[in-house]
């Protein structure tokens, strides 16, 4: 491979919005999960009066301001990268895809970074009531902007409420609310919320039990720790029950996607699901697999004997429909991605479950259990990422499904030179401030709820003490 | 009325709205090494637009999302055009953001040190850039028959380009300066006074040699009468600003810089009119509003969506200047627990 194979501005745009993006989501679940967990917490401590939901509320929002600076201000990267790399694509879907893109920006991000100033900055300045809905608010705005940037990302993966018009080269939108009601954004934002939800949850769990091993703020942090455990799981099941009807749209919506996930190549009834498997490396040919039977049919078509499409009668399909060409995604991305993510949710739910039997009546774990529930935190994380990694990598090779291939989307006018010099930087900063905001968020939450503010008298909390001074 | 008319106005009015807003968040940040004696001072003027500079940022990414969903010619073409501008810009708005929140997380002097210089830097960058990337706009740029930018970053580094950058860099300091004396007491109150006279000097020459550059690139325009209003305009309420300033009326002064601002805003989309972003090389070449925008449904939706959420954007956006309405002082600072 030579320099300008190396610098090829589809491959380099295309590792570019992949890793900003990921990195991105590395602070979108914990921000709209924590938010609302948060937002609860607050709730309690303003209705309840008890001291111990006041620090938490404390401790949890100071490790979501920090991770939610990281989440805003990659977040204009991620508004700015289509246009910058993807411009022939902007072109083509901007008259559908800009609408909700400006409805987040007009609806819920300034809902979102108007009332989380408030919040920061208001403890003393706003009623206790007052100061409680501006977190409420920034929670709606968060949970809001997830739901039209998802709608956006599902015009992508499943168009619908368009029309092309040739002329222009372009397609045009000719109904919103089909838009914002296709199915796949309809399943997938509960999807993301219910994960984000878990992962945040799985943070608290971690935290607390960090605390517990020590035997500190124990009152305190046996309230976390169940809280976050029965938040994490409610955060798994609803994913779970979010991410079978996911599975059930994406069949009808890009099949190829759900035959890739389980590197299926014949079309199949009484469709299998291997947990584990060995193949060819390009996962024609499967040396050596484990099986549960009919759970692929079972997952595609909720009945046992459905019948599952295959790659090869896809692809033959897609042949007729779209010309010559490849339509299938790197197959052994979508099959791993597909299982990881699953496994990691699966493990992180479990953890949570056996803490709080571990927990129950006062019981104390073992430290190594309580090292267990400290590293599982980053499951949920991880669970959402390759996620993500499945849905994006199973669109290829479309940037929209049907409608516009992912190499013809790309800036013609941006050199590979120009797309390594903003890879390079990226990764410089992003890489940067990954460590800076995992040792803060770590400090943050090793060093625990503020006790000097812990007046013994909950009816005479100072508020001055509480809001941020930057 | 055409609707992409309209929409060529709203998209001016989020900028408008940008530069005015996040304009001094910039010169704050910029404000530190000359206003900042030593760390309570600094956190002072970090504190002065602690509570709104997030969502001042955020006219920035509606004003992007509103372009995108209107035009979305202009969108690609510009973005992708000014791509290692705006990658400057990007990054310079990231360090900026996280400097606010991850500086008074530690308390150690380097810590807070690395912190200062980056939201210095990542003021002053996107300050510059977005005059050398407006000015080169109405300027008009080399494009192909496809609307792709044909240049490349140093296409925009030119005479007219960089002192568009100087004056929004001069401006937006300024406009920084005059807020930090109507934001603060005592004798940091006094010094931005003081500051504000002098970089206000400096601000109308630099801002007076751009205005009447751009009046003569725009002699021959059909509406040059307007854009000549406008960039009087501009200049009377700049001068204006010097003199609240130098008899010490700093509401006022913001006031009417904030004015300078708009005018200034308005006098280039005055001369881009009816343009989007003309062609240097090949009128053919070039977008306009029509060629440009989305289609009659999307505009229409778009139309309800923001006349329905503007009052209310403005609506809380002012009550939360309301609320943060106070100056901060050198002892609030100093007795708080942060």
């Amino acid at each position: 491979m030579n320099v300008g194979e190396l610098l090829d501005p589809l491959l380099l745009s295309r590792w570019q919005f992949g890793l900003t993006t990921l990195y991105h989501f590395l602070f979108i679940p914990l921000t709209i999960g924590m938010v609302l967990l948060v937002a609860i917490l607050q709730t309690a401590w303003v209705r309840t009066g008890k001291l111990k939901y006041l620090h938490l509320t404390r401790l949890f929002g100071k490790i979501f301001l920090i991770n939610f600076a990281m989440g805003v201000v990659t977040g204009i990267v991620q508004e700015f990268q289509f246009g910058m790399n993807w411009s022939d694509y902007s072109r083509f879907v901007g008259d559908v895809f800009g609408a909700p893109l400006a409805m987040e920006g007009l609806l819920a991000f300034f809902f979102e970074a108007t009332f989380i100033g408030l919040w920061i900055f208001g403890w003393d300045k706003l009623s206790p009531k007052l100061h409680l809905a501006t977190i409420w608010a920034t929670a709606f705005g968060s949970v809001l902007s997830a739901y039209f940037i998802l709608a956006a990302n599902a015009f992508m993966q499943n168009p619908v409420g368009y029309e092309i018009n040739e002329a222009k080269g372009r397609a045009e939108l000719t109904d919103i609310g089909a838009v914002l009601t296709n199915p796949v954004a309809v399943t997938q934002f509960p999807h993301t919320i219910f994960a984000s939800i878990m992962f945040a949850a799985t943070v608290m769990v971690a935290v607390a039990a960090y605390h517990l091993s020590r035997k500190r703020h124990e009152g305190t942090m046996r309230t976390a720790l169940k809280f976050g455990s029965f938040a994490s799981m409610f955060g798994f099941a609803g994913s779970a029950i979010s991410g079978d009807q996911l599975g059930l749209v994406m069949v009808q919506t890009q099949p190829m996607k759900m035959a890739a996930a389980e590197a299926l190549y014949k079309t199949t009834e009484n469709a299998s699901f291997s947990i584990f498997s060995l193949g060819t490396p390009d996962g024609a040919h499967e040396i050596f697999s484990i099986r549960i039977p009919y759970l692929l049919s079972f997952l595609s078509t909720h009945t046992f004997t459905g019948e599952v499409e295959g790659i090869n009668d896809l692809q033959a399909q897609y042949v007729q429909d779209y010309g010559p060409g490849d339509y299938s995604p790197i197959i052994w991305i979508t099959y791993w991605s597909f299982r990881w993510m699953i496994a990691l949710g699966g493990l992180g739910a479990l953890v949570s479950l056996a803490g709080l039997w571990l927990t129950r009546k006062g019981k104390d774990p073992k430290p190594w259990q309580w090292k267990v529930a400290i590293w599982s935190a980053p499951l949920p994380l991880m669970a959402a990422l390759v996620g993500w990694i499945f849905t994006e990598m199973g669109r290829q090779p479309w940037i929209v499904f049907g409608l516009m291939k992912t190499e013809d989307g790309v800036s013609p006018n941006v050199t590979g030179l120009t797309v390594a010099i903003s890879l390079l930087a990226f990764t410089l900063v992003y890489g940067t401030l990954a460590v800076v905001e995992f040792k803060l968020i770590k400090k943050a939450a090793m060093f625990g709820p503020d006790e000097w503010e812990n007046h013994d008298d909950p009816e005479n909390v100072d508020h001055s003490k509480l809001a941020t001074v930057y | 009325m055409d609707l992409s008319y309209l929409w060529f106005f709203i998209v001016g009015f989020f900028f408008v709205g940008y530069f005015v807003l996040d304009g001094f968040d910039f010169g704050v940040g910029m404000s530190l090494p000359f206003l900042g004696k030593d760390d309570t001072d600094r956190r002072v003027l970090i504190n002065t637009i602690g509570p709104v500079w997030d969502m001042n940022e955020t006219w920035l990414i509606v004003a992007g999302a509103a372009m995108f969903a209107a035009f979305p010619e202009w969108y690609a073409s510009m973005f992708s055009g000014f791509y290692l501008a705006l990658l400057l810009i990007l990054v310079a708005l990231i360090l900026r953001g996280v400097s606010f929140e991850y500086r008074h997380q530690n308390k150690g002097r380097e810590w807070t040190k690395w912190f200062d210089r980056m939201i210095f830097v990542g003021s002053v960058v996107p300050a510059l850039l977005w005059g050398v990337a407006f000015a080169n706009l109405i300027q008009g740029v080399p494009m192909d028959a496809d609307n792709n930018f044909t240049g490349t970053l140093f296409t925009l580094l030119n005479p007219y380009g960089i002192l568009g950058g100087l004056t929004t860099l001069m401006l937006f300091f300024t406009h920084g300066v005059v807020f930090v004396s109507l934001k603060t007491t005592g004798d940091m109150r006094d010094r931005a006074q003081l500051l504000a006279r002098k970089a206000g000097a400096i601000t109308v020459l630099v801002a007076a040699t751009f205005l009447g550059w751009t009046i003569f690139q725009h002699l021959d325009s059909p509406h040059a009468w307007l854009i000549i209003a406008l960039a009087l305009a501009a200049a009377v309420a700049l001068i204006a600003s010097w003199l609240f300033n130098a008899v010490g009326r700093e509401g006022l002064a913001f006031a009417t810089i904030a004015l300078t601002i708009v005018l200034a805003v308005a006098t280039i989309l005055s001369a881009l009119f009816p343009n989007v972003m003309p062609a240097s090389n090949n009128p053919a070449n070039g977008l306009t509003i029509e060629s440009a925008s989305s289609t009659p449904y999307t505009l229409n939706l778009m139309t309800w969506v923001a006349g329905l959420a503007l009052p209310l954007i403005l609506g809380y956006q002012t009550w939360t200047y309301w609320v943060f309405r106070k100056r901060i002082t050198r002892e609030a600072i100093l007795t708080s627990a942060h």
